[in-house]
């Protein structure tokens, strides 16, 4: 699903220049469901917005699905954002004058879906998430837990290839992450692939796979036998 | 442009971010509302000043004497200097080409007019048939003097509509006898006057007739003149210049007069003056251009400064967007169409209010000269659209910039 070869990426700080990654090489199959831990400037979040299109790598390939993402200008990058990719973010993202089901229906609209029908499949996402009773309330109405709820509906609205996930438990409670995490679980049960970048042990070993970035290098990569975070709760 | 769906998503941000819409509008409606009252009272002041100069013919040129104020040729100052029939036939005789009306007037300061019981006291004024278009006189019944009353001296009468009003009320005027000193005239016509009440309480018969009736010999007591228009203002004024200094040459000579007594000879250009309040009107228009434009400039300013902070606002939200597969173009559009409907909306809501308030209080406006304030419908129009413009290319530039910002940077702001 994923092919990286050689990633560098590098940035300049006034008259410093970071050299961030420095030649990362990672696969993941369809189905997968990946963490990457590192401590903090490991680069792993550099890697994710990578991944995920937000940010473009110095040299190297990567190769989505089997399209090569390279030379991306603006228009295309949206596109393959809006049907490769969903993103869960640590604060939400959700746009705040809108109700959750316009949040969840947003990436529908940019596909140039009519009104009624992205209602319906925003709808659907909500019950998929357990929200469905919460669907017209404001982001500023709801719990952390709920907000990333929203978040992760939204993300799959658009039914990507793949889930990117920055630290989606990073700003909730134990009990609410595992929350969360039993609701990945759940999706990646179903077979999408799915990255989660983490710095927290417990959240990366609910994940089937732990990829350890140190330095802007892979020092280990590992399948694990995952955690059921349902045992947990 | 016209996507049903833009347009749900450009209502429901519009609703939810009333404050911010309300002041983009108000600054706006308020650039416009200012500059249609501006250019409103612009063109109130002309026409209030132009209803002034309706009075008489606007290029009337009048000659009155009065007593001299320096001794001339042994003469002592001191001495009332009167025209006479002569003087006028010269002058109508010399510029008989240039002339378009001409007339000379005796007048009787103090005519008292009865009718039955009725009776008066009006300016009683011995003219020549052209008078009536000296004074901008319309006829409101009847005829005017005419040039066979003047040769056989008949004692007709042109009558004021005031005057009318206060003889004969509503029962008609023509053909009856009235007193005019206790003389019986026949009353001919009833004229009405731009210049409103006061100009309609004069009562107007043949100058021969009133030099025989009144006592007047041969005397005149003011010449009136208008000149036959040139191709341009200009030469028309050049020329009504020209004539009055020769004339005032001519009568001081006559009457012996020293060149440099201005109180003897009188002589009142009104195209002149005209020229000078059209002049100061000109810059006052040209003023409230002024400021209207650079009141359309702030509003402009104003916009622009409230679409930069929208911009900002709305940076991450942009990202968010971005994030979720939206193209740069359509981030712009967005920014841009919302932009474009709050401005256009206010902007005519703007016209509207200024138009209306004109409407309702134009019309009732009681003041000396500002009379019906009115707007070029079409010049509002185009500063509305104007404004618009301005503020879709100065909303244009930050939403393009915050189009291009990545993703990630968008997102990363707080």
């Amino acid at each position: 699903m994923i092919a990286i070869k050689d990633l560098h990426k590098s940035y300049t700080m006034g008259s410093n220049s970071l050299h961030v990654l420095k030649g990362i090489n990672f696969s993941v199959e369809e189905g997968e469901l990946v963490s990457i831990m590192g401590s903090s400037g490991s680069g792993k979040s550099t890697l994710l917005n990578i991944l995920g299109m937000l940010d473009e790598a110095d040299s190297g390939t990567y190769t989505l699905d089997g399209t090569p993402i390279k030379n991306l200008n603006e228009k295309i990058a949206a596109r393959y954002r809006n049907k490769f990719l969903g993103f869960i973010f640590q604060s939400f993202n959700l746009i705040n004058y809108k109700s959750a089901l316009d949040n969840v229906g947003m990436p529908l609209y940019y596909q140039g879906m009519k009104r009624a029908e992205r209602t319906d499949k925003a709808m659907a996402y909500l019950e998929k998430v357990g929200l469905a009773n919460w669907a017209h309330h404001m982001p500023n109405e709801l719990s952390g837990g709920q907000k990333q709820r929203v978040a992760i509906a939204r993300a799959l609205a658009s039914d990507p290839k793949v889930l990117l996930a920055d630290e989606p438990t990073g700003a909730l409670d134990t009990k609410t992450s595992y929350e969360v995490m039993e609701l990945i679980q759940g999706i990646n049960d179903e077979g999408k692939t799915i990255l989660v970048v983490t710095h927290e042990d417990d959240i990366a070993h609910m994940t089937k796979r732990i990829v350890n970035l140190k330095d802007g290098l892979i020092i280990d990569d590992t399948k694990i036998n995952q955690v059921r975070a349902a045992s947990h709760v | 442009m016209f996507s049903l769906e833009r347009w749900q998503e450009i209502f429901e941000t519009i609703r939810k971010n009333k404050l911010r819409t309300f002041l983009t509008g108000l600054s706006v409606a308020s650039g416009i509302f200012i500059l249609v009252i501006l250019l409103a009272l612009g063109q109130g002041m002309q026409n209030g000043i132009a209803k002034e100069f309706e009075r008489d013919a606007t290029n009337r040129i009048s000659v009155y004497t009065g007593v001299t104020s320096v001794g001339y040729k042994g003469l002592n100052p001191g001495r009332f200097i009167e025209m006479t029939n002569a003087d006028y036939n010269y002058l109508i005789e010399k510029y008989e080409d240039n002339l378009e009306f001409k007339s000379a007037v005796y007048r009787i300061w103090s005519g008292i007019l009865t009718y039955g019981k009725e009776s008066g006291s009006y300016r009683v004024e011995g003219v020549y048939p052209d008078y009536q278009f000296l004074e901008n006189e319309s006829l409101v019944s009847g005829r005017y003097i005419n040039y066979s009353d003047q040769e056989d001296k008949t004692k007709v009468v042109v009558i004021g509509n005031k005057v009318k009003q206060d003889l004969f009320g509503d029962t008609d005027a023509l053909g009856k006898l009235v007193q005019v000193n206790g003389i019986n005239f026949y009353v001919v016509g009833v004229y009405s006057d731009p210049g409103g009440e006061r100009e309609e309480t004069r009562v107007f018969v043949p100058i021969s007739t009133s030099q025989r009736v009144f006592g007047g010999a041969d005397k005149v007591r003011n010449l009136g003149f208008t000149l036959k228009p040139k191709a341009n203002f200009e030469a028309t004024l050049a020329q009504s210049i020209n004539f009055s200094n020769e004339i005032e040459a001519f009568l001081k000579e006559r009457h012996l007069v020293a060149p440099d007594d201005t109180s003897a000879i009188n002589i009142n250009n009104t195209l002149e003056d005209a020229k000078r309040f059209y002049d100061l009107i000109g810059m006052i228009k040209l003023f409230f251009w002024i400021v209207g434009i650079f009141t359309i400039i702030a509003g402009v300013v104003g916009v622009s400064n409230i679409m930069l902070i929208i911009v900002k606002e709305r940076t991450k939200e942009i990202g968010i967007r971005k994030a979720l597969g939206a193209e740069p173009w359509s981030i712009v559009s967005m920014i841009l169409h919302e932009s474009i409907f709050v401005t256009a909306i206010a902007g005519f809501s703007g016209l509207l209010f200024s138009m209306g308030l004109l409407e309702l209080i134009g019309p009732n406006l009681q003041m000396d000269y500002i009379r019906n304030p009115t707007v070029n419908f079409n010049v509002a129009i185009t500063t509305v659209f104007i404004l618009v413009l301005a503020g879709a290319l100065a909303g244009f530039v930050p939403a393009w910039r915050a189009a291009r910002i990545k993703p990630i940077a968008a997102l990363r702001e707080e």
